[in-house]
């Protein structure tokens, strides 16, 4: 057809490596063998791509490819549902060591609660499609403009499945339009594009379609199971939690859903598994807050169980559990204002208001529940490097591999390089997500913004101390002889500090050293520090009203009081934990990937019948930062905020939805049709 | 998307005379649904025949005092037409709680009567589906229903006619206004649209070559007491799972008029003559609206994951009702349920 | 295979004005509005979220009216005005939406946020929302992943006047 260049397939493209460890990026599953998109022609998943069609315009393409024959031959039955799944799971990796006797314990328990609780499959969808342009430079160079989490993560990935040298690849990602986990390994779509690149000797760009996107990653539906056993006055006697989540045929994914409650709830007894059930579905991968999103669900819901069970107030049951340790490894926190988040948020809320009867609570035809739940993360910082260039002029480009999601990495790492630099914020340009850049990892896990603002510091530091020498040795300095030590960066001087008030303008100093330009390049390593457990907490409280009728759920209210160490930047700091809500709204009312186990096909593939909230949705959202000094975990005190928002959200809005309704629903998301029956 | 040809019609009697000589084609005004189903490769037109500019967006009066509306009225001017959200609230209120409001800029009236349904197996050519390929099947009897009709349905498709306009033109006596190669000629909305039975990808009764023109809207408006009840997975921008158009005229508390009307349970519009007779000269109750609803539902059928539309649809008639006997209709923006 | 059917189409000059500036395309009738923006006139702040009309971050303004540009054939638009996110800005200053959705954060990953904001621009020329709830509907075709959806509301408001 007039058009068409190509059309690649298993049997027709460029060779690629054969061996799993090539195709195994940075953040692969350790078990299992990576999906090799047109390798050969075994079908592993209903949505796996087997054909790229490459035209000159994307029209023809996609028209060429509705003319693509493809013969099928099936090998063996196959199986994509969970439930039907369940009696063949398979124990992997325990996320703690038990303690004690927890099923002895549970069963001895005065009090007692065990259910499960079902989280389906859901998809990232973020706004943007998944994409990739491969520039052909004619030279053998290769310049990859890709939507990614980590360009040099999809860097070593391509260089290795494609047998280039570090140089022939460079990889781009500076703007990404939302990723939340989808992003963190190299998508198929970078592999097809390099493929038709290769295989044409010229520019290609692949843009996946919605559809196709959920043939990606996705959170894997678990069944979470979630026993709790408690003396009548609230305390805790066992806790066991068991997970059982879907995976592929050839990745083992795994995450910890189900350890959480060794950081929050005090027991003498624990014991925490995981399970896996392998089908035929492409390998699931990280989505905010990665296993607590579901796990801490699960948790907090079985808690609000109980506590109605004990006849306790949801709080005041917590704070009977309260741990001051991380139980698994018994240790202290760096720092843990968890406390402060009830009481903070309990006020902001008005929980004390709260009748703790189901169903006492109306509004004309709508029942109103009060709901609440806990939250917790891990507070993870990663190696970094950055690189700060300041010139003459006062001006500072710092840069670094590490990307921004919508995270606001360049709003952080401009901030925290202007304040370290003495320098208007103006003053600095940023430069993210180019694969040549200082070392960075993928950007998730909460980890960027600690990681990326201690390197930030420590380059920032070594040109502190380049100008502190200048400003010393400087003929009728103010500053002479003084001690690097004794110097700070502010308005763009070297200035003294304490007592005496004196400065040198880095312009004149830079002037004497006879620089234009001083360049430095840091790797900043966090010292290990066994010592203490490091994470970050949230209480989450929802007001949902419910017609009682009909079972149409309104979240009207939402408080979360977080705290997550020092909060580099309010405004965006805000807007993450907000964000973090809404998508704890989309978990806990609307979001389902649902599949046709017949076809093992995915029947909502698109993003009107697959629902996340919109703006009709969403009401008020209040988020309070609560302060947490914390002295240990890093210089600055950062602890991250990306997943802490949605985490106990889900919990917040199904403990609400019991109170207003007297329905314990455990099977997300809680739709009208749930209340119904 | 596959290859297409593309004509402009000059006026109607070109649009006629272009499909009649081209049998593949299609008529296309705002394209929201048949641009969506050709990028699915579930709508396969030869030719795009582009009626958007002939001259039918006029909303004009008629001589007994209705209203008549030209085919190509988007579906946003027509809801906020001050004669429609005077007159005819119900139908304003009706498109409000359809799509977005881009989506309902670009809709037509014309093309929101021809709408497909929106079950995810029709839209899935992997899939068996008896309405986009007659005979292969239909995977939702036996497959993921919970969206699915529970009125009406046949042994071939159980799909649902995904409009909300199309709700409310039913409960006020519609008339659709078709040209053709045959001439002009009139059906009534509630006759427009189809039940599935064997051929469920036969949506309407619209014949070949014709087009719609007009939608005609008769005197009575019921702008007192009215409601339109959206019920569905999200606040909004969803289709229904169920929604109930209900207008009553009234003498005190004594029902003079009645017309009820469900979406999101069948194949077409859903109305019983018998239900509305049966409401005529009694009182505006809960316990005459709840038998209203039963007269409605009779011969209801659910599948494996609808069963709850039975219930939702009988609790969101009589709840519908109460809102139009007390004169507080639904806001479609203010989302508590009145 | 030559048949018929495997032809591509027949290009079709089409006259867009498109933010203020006459502009001819040869274009096939398949090409949306949309692709005709972002391929053929390289204005890539038109977003394509979903080509389907189910996500709004391709909204722009078809001779003032907000659409959907992926649901729209480039074609039938021949003739019309079209305003994209590039056209917002007057004399170097940012249109007030603009201004106000950078005030109030109301963005994060930015993608959904010129259909946002042109959405948000119809919105205000439609006059139909006077407070947040119906803001909150008639912005509900714009789709937000990052959950930015409070203060794209509260963007709006100020723009409009109304606390």
């Amino acid at each position: 057809m007039t058009g068409v260049l190509d059309v690649l397939t298993h049997t027709h493209r460029p060779p690629v490596a054969d061996k799993d460890e090539a195709w195994k990026d940075e953040v692969a599953p350790d078990e299992g063998s990576p999906f090799r998109p047109l390798y050969d022609d075994s079908i592993k998943f209903n949505g796996q791509p087997i054909a790229l069609v490459v035209a000159e315009d994307w029209e023809i393409a996609k028209f060429a490819a509705t003319l693509v024959r493809v013969e099928y031959q099936e090998e063996h039955a196959f199986a994509t549902d969970l439930e039907a799944g369940r009696n063949k799971a398979t124990e992997v990796k325990k996320p703690h060591e038990p303690r004690g006797d927890a099923a002895g314990a549970l069963a001895r328990a005065a009090v007692r609660h065990e259910a499960d609780y079902f989280i389906p499959t859901e998809h990232h969808n973020p706004m943007e499609l998944y994409a990739t342009t491969v520039v052909w430079n004619g030279n053998g160079r290769l310049t990859v403009y890709d939507k990614t989490q980590g360009v040099q993560n999809v860097h070593k990935f391509l260089c290795s499945v494609f047998g280039k040298k570090p140089d022939d690849i460079r990889v781009l990602s500076p703007y990404v339009g939302g990723a939340f986990g989808s992003g963190l390994r190299p998508q198929y779509q970078v592999v097809l594009a390099m493929l038709g690149a290769l295989a044409l000797k010229r520019s290609v760009r692949v843009v996946l379609t919605r559809q196709q996107m959920y043939g990606l990653g996705h959170r894997p539906a678990t069944i979470e199971r979630v026993g709790l056993g408690a003396k009548p006055d609230g305390t805790l006697d066992a806790v066991t939690h068991e997970a059982t989540a879907i995976t592929s045929r050839y990745e083992d994914f795994s995450r910890n859903d189900s350890g959480w409650a060794e950081q929050l709830y005090k027991s003498p007894n624990s014991r925490y598994s995981h399970k896996l059930v392998r089908l035929d579905v492409s390998t699931p991968c990280d989505m905010r807050a990665p296993g607590a999103a579901s796990g801490v669900c699960a948790l907090e819901c079985a808690m609000d169980e109980l506590a109605v069970a004990l006849k306790l107030d949801p709080i005041e049951l917590r704070l009977k559990c309260y741990s001051d340790r991380d139980q698994s490894e018994d240790l202290p926190y760096t720092s843990k204002q968890l406390r402060e988040c009830y009481a903070r948020g309990a006020e902001a809320f008005g929980w004390s208001r709260r009748n703790p009867a189901a169903r006492a609570m109306r509004d004309g035809n709508e029942l109103v529940g009060w709901g609440m739940a806990t939250g917790v993360w891990e507070a993870l910082q990663m190696p970094v490097a950055v690189r700060i260039v300041l010139t003459a002029n006062g001006h500072a480009e710092v840069s670094c591999a590490a990307s921004d999601i919508g995270t606001g990495t360049y709003t952080i790492v401009a901030q925290v390089a202007a304040d370290a630099l003495g320098l208007p914020i103006e003053n600095i340009s940023v430069k993210l997500a180019d694969s040549t850049l200082p070392q960075a990892p993928v950007e998730g896990g909460s980890w960027m913004a600690a990681s990326s603002a201690h390197a930030v510091l420590g380059a920032a530091e070594d040109i502190r101390q380049d100008l502190a020498r200048l400003a010393s040795t400087m003929p009728s300095s103010p500053l002479a002889g003084v001690d690097a030590a004794d110097v700070t960066l502010v308005n763009g001087t070297i200035a003294s500090n304490g007592e005496r008030n004196d400065a040198v303008s880095i312009a004149d100093a830079m002037r004497y050293g006879k620089l234009e330009r001083i360049e430095k390049q840091k790797l900043n390593q966090f010292a290990e520090d066994k010592s203490h457990a490091r994470n970050t907490h949230s209480a989450v409280f929802a007001e949902v009203k419910v017609d009682e009728q009909l079972g149409v759920v309104r979240v009207t209210r939402v408080v979360s009081a977080v705290a997550a160490g020092r909060i580099l930047n309010t405004k965006t700091g805000r807007s993450q934990i907000m964000g973090g809500v809404v998508w704890g709204i989309g978990m806990a009312l609307h979001e389902e990937t649902v599949m046709d186990h017949r076809f093992g096909r995915i029947m909502n593939a698109n993003i009107a019948e697959y629902h996340i909230p919109v703006n009709a949705d969403i009401h008020d959202i209040d988020v309070i930062f609560v302060e947490e000094r914390d002295d240990r975990i890093n210089r600055l005190g950062v602890k991250g905020l990306g997943e802490i928002g949605i985490v106990g959200v889900p919990a917040a809005i199904a403990n609400a939805v019991y109170h207003a309704t007297g329905k314990r629903i455990r099977r997300f998301p809680i739709t009208l049709d749930k209340l119904l029956a | 998307m596959i290859n297409f040809q593309y004509s402009r019609a000059s006026d109607v009697a070109d649009a006629i005379l272009l499909l009649t000589a081209h049998p593949g084609a299609k008529l296309i005004a705002g394209g929201t649904n048949l641009i969506d189903l050709m990028k699915e490769n579930v709508e396969e037109p030869s030719r795009l025949i582009d009626i958007s500019r002939l001259p039918l967006r006029k909303i004009e009066e008629t001589a007994d005092g209705g209203l008549r509306v030209g085919a190509l009225v988007p579906n946003s001017d027509l809801a906020y037409d001050p004669l429609i959200e005077q007159r005819y609230p119900l139908l304003a209120s009706a498109i409000l709680a359809g799509a977005s409001a881009q989506l309902r800029n670009m809709a037509s009236v014309g093309g929101n009567l021809m709408q497909r349904t929106r079950c995810a197996y029709f839209y899935d050519t992997a899939t068996p589906c008896n309405k986009r390929h007659p005979g292969s099947g239909c995977s939702a009897i036996e497959g993921l229903n919970r969206n699915h009709a529970i009125l009406g349905t046949s042994a071939s498709c159980i799909a649902t006619n995904p409009s909300d306009m199309s709700v409310a033109l039913a409960a006020l006596g519609a008339l659709v206004h078709i040209a053709g190669p045959s001439g002009e000629h009139t059906m009534a909305l509630t006759d427009f649209h189809r039940l599935p039975g064997d051929t469920p990808h036969v949506d309407t009764n619209l014949g070949a070559g014709e087009i719609i023109t007009a939608i005609e809207l008769p005197p009575r408006g019921f702008a007192h007491n009215y409601s339109y009840l959206k019920i569905r997975d999200r606040l909004s921008y969803a289709f229904a799972l169920v929604s109930v158009a209900a207008a009553l005229e009234l003498d005190g508390n004594a029902i003079r008029e009645a017309r009820v009307a469900l979406g999101g349970v069948a194949h077409k519009p859903w109305r019983s003559l018998e239900a509305e007779t049966a409401l005529r000269g009694q009182a505006a109750t809960i316990e005459h609206f709840s038998h209203a609803a039963d007269l409605l539902l009779q011969g209801a059928r659910a599948y494996a994951h609808n069963g709850f539309k039975v219930e939702l649809a009988r609790r969101a008639i009589v709840r519908t009702l109460m809102q139009a006997a007390s004169a507080t209709p639904q806001s479609q923006t203010h989302k508590k349920i009145a | 295979m030559a048949d018929a059917a495997n032809q591509i189409p027949n290009r079709i000059p089409t006259n867009l004005v498109v933010n203020g500036v006459r502009r001819t395309l040869d274009l096939m009738p398949w090409t949306t509005l949309l692709d005709a923006l972002r391929d053929h006139l390289e204005l890539i702040g038109t977003k394509k979220g979903c080509d389907h009309g189910q996500c709004g971050a391709c909204t722009v303004l078809v001779d003032g009216r907000r659409v959907n540009s992926c649901l729209t054939l480039a074609v039938m638009m021949d003739g019309a005005e079209i305003t994209t996110v590039e056209g917002l800005a007057r004399d170097g200053a940012l249109h007030p939406l603009q201004q106000a959705f950078i005030d109030h954060d109301a963005f994060q990953c930015g993608y959904c946020t010129p259909g946002q904001i042109c959405s948000a621009v119809g919105l205000l020329a439609e006059g139909r929302a006077r407070d947040a709830d119906e803001i909150r509907e008639l912005m509900s075709g714009n789709l937000c992943r990052c959950g930015a959806y409070p203060h794209i509301v509260a963007a709006i408001q100020q723009v409009m006047g109304r606390p």
